[in-house]
């Protein structure tokens, strides 16, 4: 379970450019629930997972993952229990590394109790090649190519089988799908929710697709100007359509939605 | 190539080219791998000589390698120190701590800027009588300089040396898998240093002396003997890359001795080195402009009588 307490993140505080990027936000995740977070240009969602992920600290308020108070655990320490993708696909993975090596990596979050100077099993390799072939992109027989080689779905399939390769406690995904195109976004899509189900993963996932927002997840969340304003689930989230979801950001928001990404998701 | 390049030439370069092979090892774990420009790496391999010599004075051949490695081994921590804790960025961190070691080094060599070992063992006298005279020294580098690398790539292959390789190719994606690249750049360092100081020690006991400006210009040799590695040998494996320091490296000594051979002047012999490294570093370069003008020339020429004309 996630909970994050009266969370405030201001940037340049004190200058002409301060910036109120998180205005006392709470949220609670529980485990099994997978969130989707749609949101107007600027209006703290990555702020939001920077904060979770603890790439900085929050100003005010505080961070709590299974009541375990981590608001000032760095970053890499956090990773063991949350996994993390982003929008860009180069993020995830070190491209002169082969995808055994990369896999290897992502292994260590647990394998921390084996030796330093350990080396990859061939009982690993085994299993790579297993996880692999469930992604269906063939990678199971590149992997000793560098990642650099692969295409960005392809990277993001693999930052996903990465990052849920022990299962963390919470994935945060912050757009991991905008920079696809429409087949492969689609693709990446599916293995998404197959992933969070088989796992069972709490799941924060950030989109500028109203659909994919309705559609995926059992929660919605929409954040403007550093503030949750709507939080719908269950009943009242079941019947909704996109148009039904814009009016209530309207209503919550006090003005409409402005994303240029949604705008045009929209047309298409 | 014969008359210019006589036998005793040719061991002497294999020679010297090995042992510094041993630098050019260390910028590729700092400079290629890490993407950190280490530029403490002459005073660090001054250091591993003077430790080195006063270890060999104390009559420890064997013990002084070790003793110049540890030696490396702090003059890396601190480099990682100012860099990873103090936020000081890694080319000044290499200038401060190549600064503060020349004294460091002075003043292990009792202050003064010069020690000979001439009446001491070294650990290549130490094998004089086994191995003959006219390969004794050849030997004892390769051996040295092979173990050296054997265990570096073995260690690349580990979970630390995988994340080390992965801290200089994406330190984000590091930080998602739980490791502190803070960590893992002080290890590289405490490495990168080791090796330079252990080439140092070699290179003290191959002369039987010391001198304060002896790593003066080594972080360029270095680097030179890495690119040409590079750009002959590949990059494609960490093995090939490994062979690519080592070849690279006698590559570079040979061209010195051609120069030598050459009856260029002594004193020219630095502005040589510099024409080397500056062509080495260039040539993937002009390499990459020379096949784009050949593929422009083509283009141009098959298309003719489209506006290939003006
Ligand atoms: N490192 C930073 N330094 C200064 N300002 C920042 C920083 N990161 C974010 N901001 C500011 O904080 C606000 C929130 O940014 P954030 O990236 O969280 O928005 P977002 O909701 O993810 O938007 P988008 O949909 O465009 O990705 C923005 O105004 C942004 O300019
Ligand atoms: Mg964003």
């Amino acid at each position: 379970m996630l909970r994050l307490v009266n969370v405030r993140k201001v940037f340049n505080a004190g200058t002409v450019n301060e910036k109120v990027a998180l205005d006392g936000v709470s949220l609670t995740v529980n485990d099994g629930d997978f969130a989707t977070i749609i949101g107007s240009n600027g209006a703290g969602k990555s702020t939001l997972f920077n904060c979770i992920g603890g790439s900085f600290y929050v100003d005010e308020g505080s961070v709590f993952l299974d009541d375990r108070n981590i608001t000032y655990v760095p970053d890499y320490k956090r990773a063991v229990q949350i996994g993390r993708l982003f929008q860009d696909p180069m993020k995830g993975t070190a491209p002169h590394m082969t995808i055994e090596e990369n896999l290897a990596l992502a292994y260590l979050r647990v394998a921390k109790k084996k030796s330093v100077f350990s080396r990859i099993s061939q009982a690993e390799r085994n299993m790579f090649r297993e996880r692999l072939a469930l992604l269906d992109m063939g990678l199971e027989d590149r992997m000793k190519q560098p990642v650099g080689l692969l295409s960005g779905g392809q990277r993001q399939a693999l930052t996903l089988l990465m990052a849920t390769l022990i299962p963390p406690k919470i994935l945060l995904l912050d757009e991991h799908t905008a920079a696809l195109d429409p087949a492969t976004a689609d693709k990446v899509i599916e293995l998404t929710k197959r992933v969070v189900q088989e796992n069972h993963l709490a799941c924060l996932m950030i989109t500028h697709n109203m659909h994919s927002a309705l559609e995926m997840g059992n929660r919605t969340l929409m954040m403007d100007s550093g503030r949750i304003v709507l939080d719908i689930s269950g009943e009242e989230r079941a019947g909704l359509t996109v148009d039904g979801l814009l009016e209530k950001f309207s209503a919550g928001a006090g003005r409409e939605l402005d994303n240029d990404r949604i705008l045009f998701s929209k047309i298409e | 190539m014969g008359s210019l390049l006589s036998l005793p030439v040719i061991i002497s370069a294999l020679e010297l080219g090995f042992i510094y092979a041993l630098v050019a090892l260390a910028l590729f774990l700092s400079y290629s791998i890490l993407n950190i420009a280490d530029l403490s790496t002459d005073g660090c391999f001054t250091l591993g000589c003077a430790v080195g010599a006063q270890v060999v004075i104390m009559g420890h051949p064997v013990l002084a390698l070790f003793a110049a490695m540890l030696a490396g081994v702090c003059s890396g921590y601190i480099m990682a120190l100012l860099q990873t804790k103090l936020g000081v960025e890694s080319i000044l961190a290499g200038i401060i701590v190549n600064t503060g070691l020349y004294t460091v080094n002075l003043a292990v060599m009792g202050f003064s800027s010069n020690l000979s070992i001439f009446k001491s063992d070294t650990i290549y006298s130490l094998f004089k009588d086994v191995l003959g005279n006219t390969s004794y020294k050849l030997v004892v580098s390769i051996v040295i300089v092979l173990i050296a690398c054997a265990v570096m790539a073995w260690f690349l292959g580990t979970r630390l040396g995988l994340s080390i390789r992965a801290t200089g190719d994406n330190s984000d994606m590091v930080k998602a898998s739980s490791i502190n690249p803070g960590f893992t750049i002080t290890v590289g360092l405490c490495i990168s240093g080791s090796l330079t100081a252990l080439s140092g020690c070699l290179i003290g006991q191959y002369q039987k002396s010391c001198d304060i400006n002896l790593g003066t210009g080594m972080v360029t040799i270095a680097l030179a003997s890495l690119i040409i590695g590079e750009t002959l040998v590949g990059k494609s494996s960490v093995f090939r890359r490994i062979v690519g320091v080592i070849v690279g490296s006698c590559l570079y000594r040979f061209a010195i001795a051609v120069a030598l051979r050459l009856h260029i002047p002594a004193e020219c012999l630095k502005l040589v080195s510099a024409v080397i490294v500056a062509v080495a570093i260039a040539s993937p370069y002009l390499k990459s402009q020379v096949a784009f003008q050949r593929r422009k020339m083509a283009a141009v020429s098959g298309g003719k009588g489209g506006d290939g004309a003006c």
